[in-house]
């Protein structure tokens, strides 16, 4: 965790991170941990049924994935706003990249309201994009 | 449209719980096991004196069911998410959970009409205060559509 609480300039870049590749058995767990028992993320029978070529990876595991980059700074602050658009599928063997960049910045009554881009890509393509509100509190 | 006609149906309120051991095995399972969400002295010494939970792990909450829709969204391919706070969510908490279908539309796309069902999810505290509301776009395929006889 960052010891120093985080400022950012618009146009500075959140460090990227690489993920070890997807795994059904990160699938599996994921599905238990969150409930979401949607068999196209486990079975491949299923994910062909409904018109897909295998299992594929859940939506929201991706987006956890770019919540991450934030986790560094948790001690100083929260994610007050997460917007994840998923347009591409991620299928087992995939190796996630996520960042982002800072957007802007608002003061408000509660601290620094900062804004990003973020994305989730698998090599050149994009998986997912969207944006986050990070609020860092003002220090009392 | 056959989603079209429950637009506005809500759930009953259920109640949930964030559980320690439930945000542990998420945290984990998402690959951010950080020390503010799985280690109780540390999140003891931080500045908000007590665990936090994942900002997706609201999707482990039940939300319960709109009628003549089930869980809005279930078994479908998930196309947009949103999630906003109004205050960090902490283990240990109850979260009165429910569930509202806002839009449903149909785009053609390559090969077949495409549907989308749009659905908000909200947990508030015993006191009715909200702590956060998600709103998500599900896909249904040409394919679901046709198994669902849409």
């Amino acid at each position: 965790m960052s010891a120093t609480k985080p400022a950012w300039e618009i146009g500075d870049e959140l460090e990227e991170h690489t993920l070890p590749p997807v795994t059904r058995s990160q699938l599996s767990r994921y599905a238990k941990a969150s409930g979401d028992h949607n068999p196209i993320h486990t079975a491949d029978e299923a994910a062909e049924e409904a018109g897909l070529p295998g299992v594929i990876a859940h939506g929201m595991l991706t987006a956890a994935t770019m919540g991450l980059l934030f986790s560094p700074y948790l001690e100083h602050g929260y994610v007050k706003e997460l917007r994840a658009r998923f347009s591409g599928m991620v299928y087992p063997g995939d190796e996630l990249t996520v960042g982002g960049h800072a957007t802007g910045v608002e003061e408000g009554t509660e601290g620094s309201l900062y804004a990003f881009d973020v994305y989730a890509k698998k090599g050149e393509d994009m998986v997912a994009s969207g944006t986050v509100d990070f609020l860092v509190y003002e220090d009392k | 449209m056959p989603f079209g006609q429950f637009v506005g149906e809500r759930s009953e309120a259920v109640p949930n719980v964030v559980e320690k051991g439930a945000v542990r095995e998420f945290a984990e399972a998402i690959g951010d096991p950080n020390p503010l969400y799985v280690d109780e002295e540390a999140a003891k010494a931080s500045r908000y004196g007590r665990l936090l939970a994942p900002p997706t792990f609201p999707c482990t909450f039940e939300y319960g069911e709109v009628e003549g829709v089930g869980l809005p969204g279930q078994g479908l391919i998930h196309g947009e998410h949103r999630i906003r706070y109004e205050r960090p969510l902490f283990v240990g908490e109850e979260v009165l959970c429910y569930a509202e279908v806002k839009d449903y539309y149909e785009k053609e796309g390559r090969e077949g009409a495409l549907g989308f069902l749009i659905s908000e999810r909200v947990g508030e505290n015993p006191e009715g205060e909200r702590i956060f509301s998600m709103i998500d776009t599900a896909i249904l395929t040409p394919v679901m559509r046709k198994n669902l006889e849409l």
